[in-house]
């Protein structure tokens, strides 16, 4: 065991794990921050996609002792402090992206990150970006859509919720 | 405040009286009733108006509607309450929503399967919300001395026809002592007036889910919980001969770990070793270093490719049992003017929940305590109480949010370890299985091979149907989905028919997938029936149409080899399919459009879970043999009423690329009684990059019952694609996936 100490959505979080302890499940088990979601373990689903440094992660595939002084953001840190949320999460509200949900925190993380480096992405931008994370229950035209609408590329009304 | 309570001021003869309302039967009485105690004596302690299980009502105002049946994508949390909200005149932002626990001598059956939810539901839900309505109308007409009928409903407030108010929450209080009204006394709102109904609603839970909010099964943590794996043999039925235990107890943050011996059955409590630790790391890692002597039986003399060559070797043999013959079809075929033989295989697959299983349990005070993410909670208490001799009132089950269904939660066996691992474990244990233990320890959708004949005549008539069926089952049963009906379009249509069906039986664990049976037969007969369609030079759409006939109703027959998990024999309502086939075609504008070489539309139809479904796919394959579905088109007849249009629409659309999924990359092999494929690195599922470019959800509203869409709308999506695939190059996809196929064309 040993002791890290970690920035995360911008607090110094401190934890006592074997070194070679996912931030996954230093993220899930050690501080309760269970957004972040377990699907495969190998890199390969895009569960639990975070941002270190701003950069999409992938946590399973993160040993703890690795991150160092790098500033881990989660879902649980991507809306602004005063609880207003991220434009992805916002335009995830309005279309009613989810089905099951489970791998939405993924695809918001991913999503961010993409539009923070291309803010007006097109199609081919979007499924390229976003080709890392399974969506099990095949939601990917309403994730498509929400890009979009999170870009000001498209306004509501094309489905979803709205 | 002390109110008395409505059930116990509701005679046995109002009951009866109840039992006589609208499309309740007696769930209705059940409804009210039931759960009305329990509730009543909760809602005595806060002051809240409570009347039956599902509607609670705060002297404030706040209104909470308890949702009995599991989520697991869906929507039925959102899509069921919101039937409540419309009769209740409450508006949708000011409704609060909560899950119930298990517990069907309250709520009723709690089952998510089928797409029977909606169905199931529907009326009674509407009844539920009606008569609190009614209840509160009733309340506010007492206050003012005036007849309710001077009074309505509107915005969670009564309105006296002089403008009076009063809001539900000033209401609560008087609401409570007010027996429940009689049938007469309930008007149900009517669908010209439904304004929340049909409309798009986003998920009641969608704000948790866009956070991160804890909210699944794997996210369950309790107060000094530990975690588990469990590790089972790899060949299926595999038993534990012996263990590195001792060693495993010494590694870091193991707390325990120990052998259960299971119940024999390779669904339920199958053999294996449980490590308990302080974290789920210290428990993956600690498996690592686990060295287990197992005894694997008898399935590891059982490979998918022995018994694929089996199948080709009895294909021309006449099968174990005919499932339904008509006519003379040997004859027919002799004198059929173009004949076609193919046969059509599709592999076992696995449903790959992105969740992967887990259940968390605590033994504690002689009862059971139980989180998990089941669909239906019934088979997984029945399970613990006959597996672990444990008294069903002992047994509490909490449902929770499950990530991902598709049939695979039906089967318990996850919450069945946890159970067991909890009883020899003091204190909360959570077991969590690794994507591979998911892939490796499913419940599959059963593969099969299907030899077909078929013969058409001059015209281009469809004369002659034969086709044996090889699946797999276990015990002289094929497994859920593996059966054909003997009722299975085109059965019943066709003059000279004849299926029939052997059966391998096999040590393989299998279950209700997505649509079982619909989701692979529905490609066969599409599929083949085109192929017949092509030999006789007839229009895909024209000859279908042909096939269904003029009749309007064709009554169920006596189908044998009925699938566990598929619909019981029903009536087919040929004119519902033929309108709706018509209607997709005609929104897909089929045959108006001119494609080049490399492009092509095809279709295909299917009716499952009481929904009607026809599919228009338009593709293109680039001379590489890549395929792109540039739209789809899809119309849907499930009845009168849309609930959720937003949640309908997310259905139909995941639907269509699940069903694409499974069609260009699912493939789960079974060697020596195990599966070759134990992650996503090789078993590849769809991602956006194949997702098309356009689909189309279009609604044929009809006058029948409201039924469900969690299923039926993937069934015709695989041959829409493979028979637009034939168009667009000549090609025929005869074997999943489509990788097994080549492509290209010049």
């Amino acid at each position: 065991m040993s002791k890290y100490t970690l920035t995360i959505n911008g607090q110094s979080r401190s934890v006592d794990v074997a070194s070679d302890t996912p931030l996954l499940w230093v993220l899930r088990d050690s501080l309760d921050l269970v957004g972040t979601k377990y699907g495969c373990g190998v890199g390969m689903c895009g569960a639990c996609t975070i941002h270190l440094n701003g950069v999409p992660t992938r946590a399973c595939m993160t040993p703890v002792s690795t991150v160092g002084k790098m500033k881990v953001t989660t879902i649980e840190g991507l809306a602004a402090e005063s609880g207003k949320l991220h434009p992805v999460q916002q335009a995830w509200s309005d279309l009613d992206v989810a089905q099951c949900g489970y791998c939405q925190s993924g695809q918001i993380m991913t999503a961010a990150a993409l539009l923070k480096d291309n803010p007006k992405p097109n199609d081919e931008d979007i499924d390229g970006a976003m080709a890392g994370n399974l969506c099990r229950c095949a939601t990917y035209m309403r994730i498509r859509a929400g890009i979009k609408l999170a870009a000001g590329l498209t306004t509501a009304g094309q489905g979803g919720a709205r | 405040m002390s109110t008395p309570t409505l059930a116990q001021s509701v005679g046995r003869r109002d009951f009866l009286k109840l039992t006589g309302l609208a499309g309740g039967g007696f769930a209705l009485a059940f409804y009210i009733r039931s759960g009305g105690e329990a509730a009543a004596a909760d809602a005595a302690a806060t002051g809240d108006f409570a009347p039956n299980a599902f509607v609670r009502i705060s002297p404030t105002g706040a209104v909470t509607i308890v949702s009995k049946q599991p989520e697991m994508g869906q929507g039925v949390k959102t899509s069921l309450p919101m039937i409540i909200a419309e009769q209740l005149e409450v508006p949708w932002k000011d409704i609060s929503i909560e899950q119930g626990d298990f517990d069907e001598k309250k709520y009723g059956g709690q089952s998510a399967g089928g797409s029977q939810s909606t169905p199931s539901n529907y009326d009674n839900f509407h009844v539920v919300g009606a008569t609190v309505r009614t209840m509160l109308v009733q309340a506010a007409a007492q206050t003012w001395g005036v007849p309710v009928t001077e009074c309505r409903a509107e915005k969670a407030t009564v309105i006296h026809t002089s403008g009076k108010k009063l809001t539900y929450g000033q209401l609560v209080a008087k609401a409570s002592a007010l027996p429940v009204p009689a049938k007469d006394a309930v008007t149900l709102k009517q669908p010209k007036d439904f304004k929340l109904l049909g409309t798009r609603i986003a998920q009641f839970d969608t704000p948790k889910i866009v956070t991160g909010k804890s909210l699944f099964g794997i996210d369950v943590k309790l107060p000094g919980m530990l975690y588990a794996i469990y590790e089972k043999c790899p060949a299926f039925g595999g038993k534990v001969v012996s263990a590195n235990l001792d060693q495993i107890k010494t590694l870091p943050g193991v707390k325990d770990a120990f052998i259960l011996e299971g119940n024999g059955k390779v669904k339920e409590l199958v053999p294996g070793v449980a490590i308990i630790a302080d974290s789920t790391w210290s428990a993956f890692s600690a498996r690592k270093q686990l060295k287990i002597v197992w005894d694997e039986g008898k399935v590891v003399n059982e490979s998918w490719e022995t018994f694929v060559t089996q199948a080709k070797e009895k294909s021309t043999q006449p099968g174990q049992r005919t499932l339904r013959k008509d006519g003379d079809p040997d004859a027919a075929l002799a004198s059929a003017t173009k004949t076609v033989e193919a046969h059509y295989t599709y592999p076992f697959i696995s449903h790959a929940n992105l969740e992967p299983q887990n259940t968390t349990a605590h033994w504690h005070d002689g009862i059971m305590e139980i989180w998990s993410p089941t669909q239906i909670p019934s088979i997984g208490t029945g399970m613990v109480n006959r597996v672990l001799g444990i008294a069903p009132d002992k047994i509490k089950l909490h449902l929770n949010r499950a990530g991902g269904g598709f049939g695979r939660r039906i089967g318990a066996d996850y919450l069945i370890e946890a159970a067991a691992i909890a009883q020899k474990v003091n204190a909360p244990v959570k077991l969590t299985w690794s994507r591979e233990d998911d892939l490796r320890h499913d419940q599959y959708r059963p593969g099969g091979i299907h030899f077909l004949k078929g013969g058409v005549d001059a015209k281009g008539k469809v004369v002659a149907w034969k086709n044996h069926c090889f699946t797999f089952g276990e015990g002289g049963s094929p497994g859920s989905g593996g059966g054909l009906s003997g009722d299975e379009f085109p059965g019943r249509w066709i003059a000279n028919y004849h299926a029939e069906q052997t059966m391998f039986d096999t040590g393989w664990p299998m279950g209700p997938w997505r649509a079982p049976g619909s989701c692979v037969f529905a490609w066969v007969m599409h599929s083949f029936i085109d192929e017949l369609a092509h030999a006789g030079g007839r229009d895909p759409l024209e000859l279908r149409l042909e096939l269904l006939g003029d009749k309007d109703e064709m009554p169920a027959g006596n189908p044998g080899g009925a699938a566990k998990g598929k619909q019981p024999p029903a009536g087919y309502n040929v004119a519902r399919m033929r309108n709706v086939l018509k209607f997709a075609a005609e929104k897909a504008g089929w045959g108006t459009k001119k494609f080049a070489k490399g492009s092509g539309a095809g279709l295909a139809f299917h009716f499952s879970h009481r929904g009607y479904f026809a599919q228009v796919a338009e593709v293109t394959v680039s001379k590489d043999g890549q395929l792109k579905v540039d739209r789809f088109v899809t119309g849907v007849d499930i009845g009168a009423q849309v609930v959720n249009l937003s949640g309908a629409e997310n259905q139909v659309e995941g639907s269509v690329i699940d069903a694409m999924g499974v069609l260009m990359y699912q493939e789960l092999n079974i060697e020596r009684g195990r599966t070759v494929q134990s992650n996503f690195n090789d078993y590849p599922m769809i991602r956006i990059t194949d997702a098309p470019a356009k689909i189309e959800t279009h609604f044929l509203k009809t006058a029948f019952p409201t039924t469900g869409l969690g299923e039926p709308a993937l069934p015709p999506v695989a041959p829409a694609i493979c028979n637009a695939i034939f168009a667009a190059t000549g090609k025929r996809v005869r074997q999943f996936p489509l990788s097994r196929t080549d492509l290209r064309w010049t």
